[in-house]
Parts: C-alpha cells; sequence; structure tokens
C-alpha cells in the first residue's frame, strides 16, 4: 500500500523561504486563469491586459502609483498595528474620517489661513480625525482588553454612514445639482500634481511614513518594546514594559496614518468629499500588510504590486467587461496561498511504497 | 396601536433572524476553540448561491440546501488552514471574507435585479391564535419556526449530551481531551462545517426571505455583528437569541420611524444603532471580563492543537 507521511521539519532552508512568495503568486495567477477560463475569456489575453493596463506605459505605471498611495499608507497603519499582534480592521472608517477631517479644513477653516498653511493643517487634521475615529477601541482594548477587531470594524459602518450624511446633507455642493459630493476645495487645499499626471503630494507623505515607521520601529524604545509584546506579551509584563499605555499609543498612531490616506484622496485625486471614498483600501490593506510580512519596506513593494493588480483589474472591466470585484477574488485566494506557502515548507511529506506484512 | 405593536414585534424577528443563525453556527465553532472570522464572506456565499439555486431550480427549499453547502465548503477551507496547516486562525478568517466578498460579487453579478422565487408566510393554524404572541410568532416563514427547533437543539447538544462536552473538552484544553481519546481534529472539523453551514443559512434567510434577491454585499456586516453577538452571549444559545432580538428590534424601530414619518431621530443616526449598539454591548460585556471564564469562553480559542511527541 502507499504511505504518506507528513513529518514536521526542524529547519528548513532559507531559499524556500525566499521562494515561497512567488510560488504563491504563481498558483494565484493560475488560479485566475481557471476563473478565466471559466468565463470564457482566454486567460493569457487577460493578464495580458491587465500587466499593459499596470505597467504599460508611463502614464498607466502613474496612474498604478496614485493608487498605491492609499494603499501603502494602510497597509503600514495594519502593519505597525500588526507588529504588536493587534488587528486594526478600521482603517476603511479611518480613511474616511481623515477625509473629513481634511475636508472640514478645506472648506471652512481655508479662507481664514494663509495659502501655504492649508495643507499642512489638512495634513494635521486628517491624521487627527483618523486617530480619534480608533480613539474608542483604543481605549476598549488597552484598558478592558475589548476586542478591538469587532469595534474597528463596526466604526467603519458607522463613519461611512457619517460621511454620506454630510455630503447629503449640511456639506452638499450647492451647485452640484444632487452630486453625490461636497463642493470642490478651494485651490489653496488641492495637493501639487506632479510630471502632468495624478501623482500627487502623497507620494512624499508615503515615503516620510515609511521611514518614520522604520526608525520607530528599529531604532527607538517604543519600537522595541512594541516588539518585545507582540512577540509575548507575558514576557512584556515582566519586563516592565508599559503594555497598555503603548497598545494605546499605537493603536492612535495606526488611526491617524490611515487618515493620512483619506487626506491624499480627498485634496490630491478627488478635490471634494465625494462617494467611493476608499473604495476597499482598508480591507486591502490588511493584505499588503500581511503579504509584506509587516515589514514598511515589504509593505511599500507589496503595496505597488497590489495597486498594480487594481489599475490591472480595472483595464480589465473597461476592455473585456469583467467586473472589478474580480480582482477581490484574486486578492483573497493569493492571501490563502501565501499562508499555504508560509505553513507547508515547515513539512516533510513523502511518499512510499509498503508491502502489507504477512500476519 | 395594534397595528403598530404587530409591525414593530413581526419585524424584530424577521430582522434578527440571519444574525441568530450566524451566532448560533459560531457559538459552536468557538467553543471547539476556533476562531472564524470568516462569518461574514460565508453568509454572503451563502446569500448569494442560495439565491442563484432557488431561481434556477424554482425551488426556495433547493436554494436553502445550495446555501447550507456553500457555506460548509467556504467553512471547510478555513478548517483546512486552521486545523489541517495551523495557519494564524484572524489572518485566515479575514481571508475567508476578503475572498467571500470577492467571489461573491463576481459569481452574482448576473443575478443582481433579478427576482425568484422565495419563501412566503405560514400561518400555523391555531397557534396563531393565542392572543398577544400568537400572530407574531406563528405567523411567519418557515425559516423561522427553524430556529425555534434550533435554539433549543444547539442548547442541548452543547450543555447536555456527551457530544457537546467532548466538543467543549476540545475548547477548553484539547490536550486533555486528547489524552482521552477524543479526536480533537475531528470535532474541530465538524463544529468548523456546523458554522459555515449556520452562516450559510443566514445568508439564505436575506437573499430568499428578508429582502428577496441579490445586492452586493447585501449582509452589510450582519456576519460581524453575529461575530460580536456570540461573546454577548457569553456561548449560550438562548442569550444569542435575546442579543439577535436586540438588534432586529434597532433595525424595526428604524423601519417604523421610515415608514411612519416620524423624525424623533435623524435617519443617520438611525442607520448607526445596530453598530453603536454592538460596540456597546462589547463594552458591558467586557467589563465583567473578570468573570470571562465562568461566562464561558472556551480556553483554547484561537489556539491551534498540535500533539506533544
Amino acid at each position: 500500500m502507499i504511505e504518506i507521511k507528513v513529518k514536521q521539519r526542524i529547519a528548513y532552508p532559507k531559499i524556500t523561504k525566499f521562494f515561497t512568495p512567488f510560488f504563491a503568486l504563481f498558483f494565484a495567477l493560475l488560479f485566475g486563469a481557471g476563473l478565466f477560463k471559466w468565463v470564457g475569456v482566454d486567460p493569457l489575453k487577460a493578464y495580458k491586459i491587465m500587466l499593459s493596463g499596470a505597467f504599460g506605459n508611463f502614464y498607466n505605471f502613474s496612474e498604478v502609483i496614485v493608487r498605491g498611495i492609499p494603499l501603502i499608507l494602510s497597509g503600514l497603519s495594519v502593519g505597525l498595528a500588526a507588529k504588536m499582534m493587534l488587528w486594526n480592521i478600521g482603517c476603511e472608517g479611518q480613511i474616511v474620517m481623515g477625509g473629513v477631517g481634511a475636508t472640514a479644513i478645506a472648506l471652512f477653516a481655508s479662507p481664514y489661513l494663509p495659502n501655504y498653511l492649508v495643507i499642512p493643517a489638512m495634513i494635521f487634521s486628517g491624521f487627527i480625525a483618523g486617530a480619534l475615529w480608533i480613539f474608542i477601541p483604543a481605549i476598549f482594548k488597552a484598558k478592558w482588553n475589548v476586542s478591538e477587531i469587532i469595534s474597528t470594524l463596526m466604526l467603519n459602518y458607522i463613519a461611512i454612514i457619517w460621511m454620506e450624511h454630510l455630503y447629503f446633507g449640511p456639506w452638499r455642493d450647492p451647485e452640484g445639482r444632487g452630486f453625490p459630493g461636497s463642493a470642490i476645495f478651494p485651490d489653496a487645499a488641492w495637493f501639487p500634481r506632479y510630471l502632468g499626471t495624478r501623482i500627487h503630494l502623497g507620494i512624499f507623505i508615503v515615503f516620510i511614513v515609511t521611514i518614520l515607521i522604520y526608525i520607530l520601529l528599529n531604532f527607538t524604545k517604543l519600537g522595541y518594546e512594541i516588539k518585545v509584546i507582540g512577540e509575548s506579551e507575558l514576557a512584556a509584563r515582566y519586563a516592565n514594559i508599559k503594555v497598555t499605555r503603548n497598545i494605546f499609543i499605537v493603536l492612535m498612531i495606526s488611526g491617524g496614518i490611515a487618515g493620512l490616506a483619506g487626506v491624499g484622496e480627498v485634496a490630491g485625486v478627488y478635490h471634494r468629499l465625494q462617494q467611493g471614498l476608499s473604495s476597499g483600501y482598508g480591507y486591502a490593506g490588511i493584505i499588503v500588510a500581511w503579504l509584506g510580512r509587516l515589514n514598511p519596506w515589504g509593505i511599500l513593494s507589496v503595496g505597488i504590486i497590489f495597486a498594480g493588480f487594481m489599475v490591472g483589474g480595472d483595464a480589465l472591466q473597461l476592455n473585456l467587461q469583467l467586473p472589478s470585484s474580480l480582482s477581490l477574488v484574486l486578492e483573497g485566494a493569493l492571501l490563502f496561498l501565501v499562508l499555504a506557502g508560509e505553513i507547508l515548507p515547515k513539512y516533510k511529506i513523502s511518499i512510499s511504497w509498503k508491502k502489507l506484512s504477512k500476519s | 396601536m395594534e397595528s403598530t405593536y404587530l409591525f414593530l414585534t413581526t419585524v424584530t424577528i424577521q430582522s434578527s433572524m440571519a444574525v441568530l443563525f450566524a451566532t448560533l453556527g459560531e457559538i459552536v465553532t468557538e467553543k471547539s476553540g476556533i476562531l472564524n472570522l470568516g462569518v461574514e464572506g460565508m453568509m454572503l456565499m451563502g446569500a448569494m448561491s442560495s439565491f442563484a439555486a432557488s431561481l434556477y431550480f424554482k425551488n426556495p427549499w433547493l436554494g436553502v440546501t445550495c446555501g447550507l453547502i456553500t457555506g460548509a465548503f467556504f467553512a471547510l477551507i478555513h478548517a483546512f488552514f486552521t486545523i489541517g496547516l495551523k495557519a494564524n486562525q484572524v489572518i485566515c478568517g479575514l481571508s475567508l471574507t476578503i475572498f467571500g466578498m470577492g467571489l461573491s460579487s463576481f459569481l452574482g453579478r448576473f443575478l443582481i435585479g433579478k427576482t425568484g422565487t422565495r419563501f412566503l408566510i405560514w400561518h400555523v393554524p391555531i397557534l396563531n391564535k393565542i392572543p398577544l404572541v400568537g400572530p407574531i410568532l406563528f405567523n411567519q416563514t418557515p425559516l423561522v419556526y427553524l430556529s425555534y427547533i434550533f435554539v433549543p437543539l444547539i442548547w442541548v447538544l452543547l450543555y447536555k449530551t456527551n457530544i457537546g462536552l467532548s466538543l467543549r473538552a476540545v475548547g477548553e484544553n484539547p490536550t486533555a481531551a486528547d489524552v482521552t481519546g477524543i479526536s480533537v481534529v475531528r470535532y474541530r472539523y465538524l463544529a468548523t462545517i456546523f458554522g459555515g453551514m449556520m452562516a450559510g443559512l443566514g445568508g439564505s434567510y436575506l437573499s430568499l426571505f428578508y429582502t428577496p434577491g441579490w445586492k452586493e454585499n447585501m449582509t452589510a456586516g450582519q456576519g460581524w455583528i453575529a461575530i460580536a453577538m456570540v461573546i454577548f452571549s457569553t456561548w449560550n444559545p438562548f442569550r444569542a437569541v435575546i442579543g439577535s432580538l436586540m438588534f432586529g428590534g434597532i433595525n424595526a424601530l428604524q423601519y417604523y420611524f421610515q415608514a411612519s414619518g416620524i423624525t424623533i431621530i435623524p435617519n443617520y443616526i438611525l442607520m448607526m444603532l445596530p453598530y453603536i449598539f454592538t460596540l456597546v454591548v462589547l463594552f458591558l460585556i467586557n467589563q465583567t471580563e473578570g468573570a470571562k471564564r465562568k461566562l464561558g469562553a472556551p480556553a483554547s480559542l484561537g489556539v491551534a492543537f498540535e500533539r506533544e511527541l
């Protein structure tokens, strides 16, 4: 009979660790190919369209960067919290509130501010709004150990309803003829754009935040404590690390970073508060953070690849009339495959023929 | 006055069902020590597939069956990754939700706007003549009657049978359970799959009765609310009923205000209420955190089982 043995490996070569994400990507693409085939589209053609739609020329690539800005920020936000084994599933809501915070400045405070202060004030206000939106979950988690997963998630729905109320109600564009959005921002509140594309100031925010998190994690006391708490909360408590305080601080920073993504969207892309602000960036950020192994530089690079997926998905929709939810399916499949890819090399599977012993 | 009472109570029950089904399933799953955060994804897949099947077969019962199978299949993915491969349960559940959200919108895109067969109200003779409660409890859809059976059944199963005892042992201390000869892996697989079937049932209820038809993300967070309800219920099916009814009651009030045109509370606040309610519930339950063990939280929830060699 055939005997299949699964044995746990004590150590496995580094090279497998390096290659597993690529294997995962390959199998995710294979899964996608099956899906394309099933809906009657030639998979090679579909992938070609996705690839050229995302990286085919400079303008397309600039769109990838535009999508990458909120995605990377949200990935960094999730990633920082996840370093401490905290799950910020509420990025979507914090992005929305960051947008609301920036809009409040742009619409109502900008006439009273000198022009050069408008954008810094918007960035500040968006950061604070995002941080405030995670304030309740942070207090709940830090003080009473209430699951931050559900509390941050519930606040997503509340944030979206609140934003809709604002742009359908008190903040509605008086000249909008029913368009679901606020009035267009004054010029001083527009993020500068570069190279004739839609790439905006947010790209520098992304780099600054990435570097700051890298420094925070590797060269500061707080960063060291975050890592200790993430490895073992009990050990951290024995070492007299103030766990409660750190949980609170890290969640607030995480919320603020997500808020910055919202600022970039309203000030750099839409120039108003409008429907569709943050369509899934918060959730995709979770995947990006995990695939980037919670490392800020990893998140940066995975974020760009993922934004490519999104822009490529849009190209599919435009050229082949395929729904954009397809990219969400591919993302989900990729996540599962990476999970499998991280675990499978830990085991050794041996298949051998064995003669039945005669009794 | 009487019609208001009837409207509010009937809608309360109807709005609470999907959350109740999903909560009951997740209670069983979590009691075995597996945390499945993919409820939202499983509900969406259940809603989409059951509506598609009922459209195709022109029979809502076959639709529900399909919803159950889809839920079970999705839960099986979670079970395979978390039990078989010992993957991180939080990440895996989140992946399941994202995957379910995407796949249901993708596969369901031809179903949007279609009207198919749906469940009708079954009037139970005699019983629905009981004053006050009769017309509310017994002029409902068959799926609601199903919940009347499920709640006590799951309670008995969990707390009054050997199977339930073993299941809880697996969730509390898998190593000890393993030593006594209970198959930890089998119990966890079955409990997870059962949870998936119940989430699928909750989804079917939405697409075949509550808001007949398919709409992208039609569960609107009810899967997540169910996960919060599990904590609120302290893993007790009867208390899950109370929690779900409170959730349903808030929904009923919202519809009542909208239909009657009374605006005591602005509409957007009403829409936020279920989510705010969930937050408050989470907070209140955790105020008794010290007593959490007594409340019934499985000690090994979210921890993979590994047999020591």
